[in-house]
């Protein structure tokens, strides 16, 4: 026959366990331990409210422009629970979710994005790689460090988030075939959310979806419904399964929606409809999830209400961690460059603190 | 001792690196089974397996994206892009990533990785195969970068970029590859990080040149002697950052004069640094303008015409004689 079908052993599969009114499927339930829902709900509230926050900061003066997350709670915390502590997490600049699980402090990426370099400290006993500012630049990084588990051997893995943005950078598509090509223990975490800034999805690319990308360089490829946190658990487990077994790398498509502006800099308005905004309102992550939680019993409204408490209380006593530990040091710009400051740099530290001193006299 | 050429001696650098260290490994497109298309790689992958002498993809970023990944997770790469003129595919990674990384984690990640690839124009290759694009890396924090020139200079320094632990650009000048022997001693060297040397002494005027332009300035100053009796001081620079300003000032002060030289384009071409570190710290000293015998601010031309693009001892000896009448 000169001409058929060329089977790649790969199709894209869907993924959805809770449907839009939080009634779970009994066979696909990853069934996890009540402790573990209850902290997963605890984080995603965590993650929205931190948000909220964060934009009433920033409104005040108290805060840089940032990038919040309302409506990816799911995706975050969904993601990150199947991950070890020495495993690698790489995440985009707006994966507060599941840096906040990881261990990162409220205090500390408030200090991050309010500007103080000291913010840029990664959290003591995980793994983790500081956020990628430039779209897609993390994940060859990311591929690498999948590299270098398959060099030393052993069963960590790495987790790397980026967005439908992302997907087109050339990065991405040369951080995919290394993956595929070593093998490496890297689970791709694409969380399309609709928009790069004003650009939409249908804008973007010429997929139906982005699963398809992983299958074109050969990985096994998910698109799952990113606001629904048990399906995103459970992706992302099967995922970290494989790599640990040393079966690869996967893609996973999690498809959501950006439910606020691209940063506090940008006006949506501008570029996409109320309506369209408030279609994804009614499949909001937490509600889904919460609704989930109250039919099994493990969270009632007034349960709720305490948990949405004690994080406002977790909140406000951050800030004034915050506020204590937000002090300008301009003195440490020249540390971290190099791992013994080479000569020609130390002058210039010694021309530059004499300036400062200066600058400080005079009250600048 | 052994005679070998440049090509031999940073094979024989990675070598004796792979041999030590188990962390240290070697990527890039045709460094395995082919040995490198210049053969800088030949041999290696049959002694160290494919492991740690890895043929990757056709892809600039991604090669150097997951050696700096592989460096952050305390692995030792040394990835080979094929011609500098490829680097561009993967600026970015170098300047985002390479460059920054342990500034962006306030020291908690470091990428002790070699970027190794040919530069320079005298080989007669197709467009893209000749420049000198070395400033770029020159005005990137967190960088260092270095050039041999000869193959004793190739073996120490090559080592002495592998065991740092901060990234290095390391740029081979392809046109002395194979151009001539030298001297390597038994043992591996490792020379000091920001060390320029002197190649020639002389008292008349200072040469300051790097990489491939050491042997017209060589033969310049040999010209210069021979010829005009005048004794020129030539200058290795090597390290172009962290650069050695001392040495620079110190000859410039027995000298008072200098001419340098370089292939890349002449306009903030490192000679242009090299110049203004000079007037900072021994202006007082100079006796004649600096004069630099560069490239143009040209593409690079083909390689019928290439002879005449690429600074050469006539030149040089041109520019000498000139600043020594001024």
């Amino acid at each position: 026959m000169p001409r058929k079908t060329f089977d790649i052993g790969l199709v894209v599969e869907e993924l959805s366990i809770l449907d839009e009114s939080g009634r779970a499927d009994a066979a696909l339930d990853p069934k996890l331990p009540e402790a573990t829902l209850l902290k997963m709900h605890r984080f995603m509230l965590l993650t929205r409210k931190l948000d909220e926050r964060m934009i009433m900061m920033q409104r005040q003066g108290q805060m840089g422009t940032f990038a919040p997350g309302r409506g990816q709670e799911a995706v975050q915390i969904g993601s990150i629970l199947p991950l070890r502590s020495e495993d690698w997490y790489s995440p985009s600049y707006r994966s507060f979710g599941a840096q906040l699980w990881r261990g990162w402090t409220i205090d500390q990426l408030l200090l991050l994005w309010a500007g103080y370099f000291e913010g840029f400290g990664l959290p003591e006993g995980v793994n983790d790689m500081p956020m990628s500012i430039v779209i897609g630049s993390h994940v060859p990084v990311a591929v690498g460090l999948g590299m270098s588990i398959n060099y030393r051997g052993g069963d960590q893995v790495v987790l790397v988030n980026f967005g439908d943005g992302a997907s087109s950078e050339g990065d991405v598509s040369e951080a995919l075939n290394f993956a595929a090509v070593y093998k490496a223990p890297v689970i791709f975490l694409c969380e399309n959310n609709g928009y790069a800034i004003s650009v939409p999805f249908q804008k973007q690319c010429g997929v139906r979806s982005l699963a398809q990308r992983g299958i074109g360089f050969g990985m096994p490829s998910l698109r799952v419904d990113g606001n629904d946190v048990l399906a995103m658990a459970a992706a992302t487990q099967e995922a970290v399964d494989r790599a640990r077994r040393h079966e690869g790398p996967t893609f996973i498509e999690a498809v959501t929606f950006r439910m606020e502006m691209h940063t506090t800099a940008d006006d949506p308005k501008v570029y996409r409809s109320d309506e369209e905004v408030r279609r994804w309102e009614k499949k909001d992550p937490i509600m889904r999830f919460e609704t989930y939680l109250k039919s099994r019993g493990l969270l009632n409204d007034a349960g709720i209400d305490r948990v949405a408490a004690e994080i406002e209380e977790e909140l406000r006593v951050a800030r004034d961690r915050f506020a204590a530990r937000a002090v300008q040091r301009p003195e440490e710009v020249f540390d971290f460059h190099y791992a013994v400051m080479p000569e020609e740099l130390a002058a210039q530290k010694r021309e530059y603190l004499a300036d400062l001193q200066q600058a400080l006299a005079e009250g600048k | 001792m052994a005679m070998m050429n440049l090509v031999e001696a940073l094979n024989l650098a990675l070598d004796e690196c792979l041999r030590e260290r188990p962390e240290a490994l070697i990527m890039g497109e045709d460094v395995g089974v082919d040995g490198g298309v210049f053969r800088v790689t030949k041999g290696l992958i049959e002694k160290y397996g494919a492991k740690r002498v890895v043929d990757t993809p056709l892809a600039e970023a991604g090669i150097i994206g997951t050696a700096i990944g592989m460096a952050a997770a305390g692995l030792r790469p040394v990835a080979e892009i094929q011609f500098s003129g490829f680097t561009y595919q993967a600026f970015h990674q170098i300047e985002q990533n390479m460059a920054r990384l342990r500034n962006r984690t306030r020291g908690r990640l470091s990428v002790p990785m070699v970027m190794r690839a040919p530069y320079g124009g005298g080989i007669r290759a197709v467009e893209h195969h000749s420049e000198s694009r070395e400033a770029y890396w020159v005005h990137t924090p967190g960088l260092k970068v270095v050039i041999p020139s000869s193959p004793r200079a190739g073996r120490a320094l090559l080592r002495t970029a592998i065991l740092e632990d901060d990234p290095v650009i390391f740029y081979e000048p392809k046109a002395i590859y194979r151009a001539f022997k030298e001297d390597v001693p038994e043992a591996p060297e490792t020379w000091p990080v920001g060390r320029a040397r002197t190649l020639r002494d002389g008292d008349a005027i200072t040469i300051v040149a790097w990489g491939a332009m050491t042997r017209p300035a060589l033969d310049a100053a040999g010209e210069l002697a021979d010829v005009h009796d005048v004794h020129a001081e030539v200058l290795d620079l090597q390290w172009l950052k962290p650069m050695d300003t001392e040495a620079l000032v110190a000859s410039v002060r027995r000298t008072g004069r200098v001419v340098i030289v370089h292939e890349a384009p002449k306009t903030c071409g490192v000679g242009a640094e090299v110049a203004a570190r000079i007037v900072e710290y021994a202006l007082d000293h100079l006796e004649a303008p600096i004069r630099r015998v560069a490239g143009h601010d040209i593409v690079f031309p083909f390689f019928q015409v290439e002879r005449f693009y690429l600074p050469d001892a006539a030149r040089i000896t041109r520019a000498v004689l000139e600043t020594l009448q001024y």
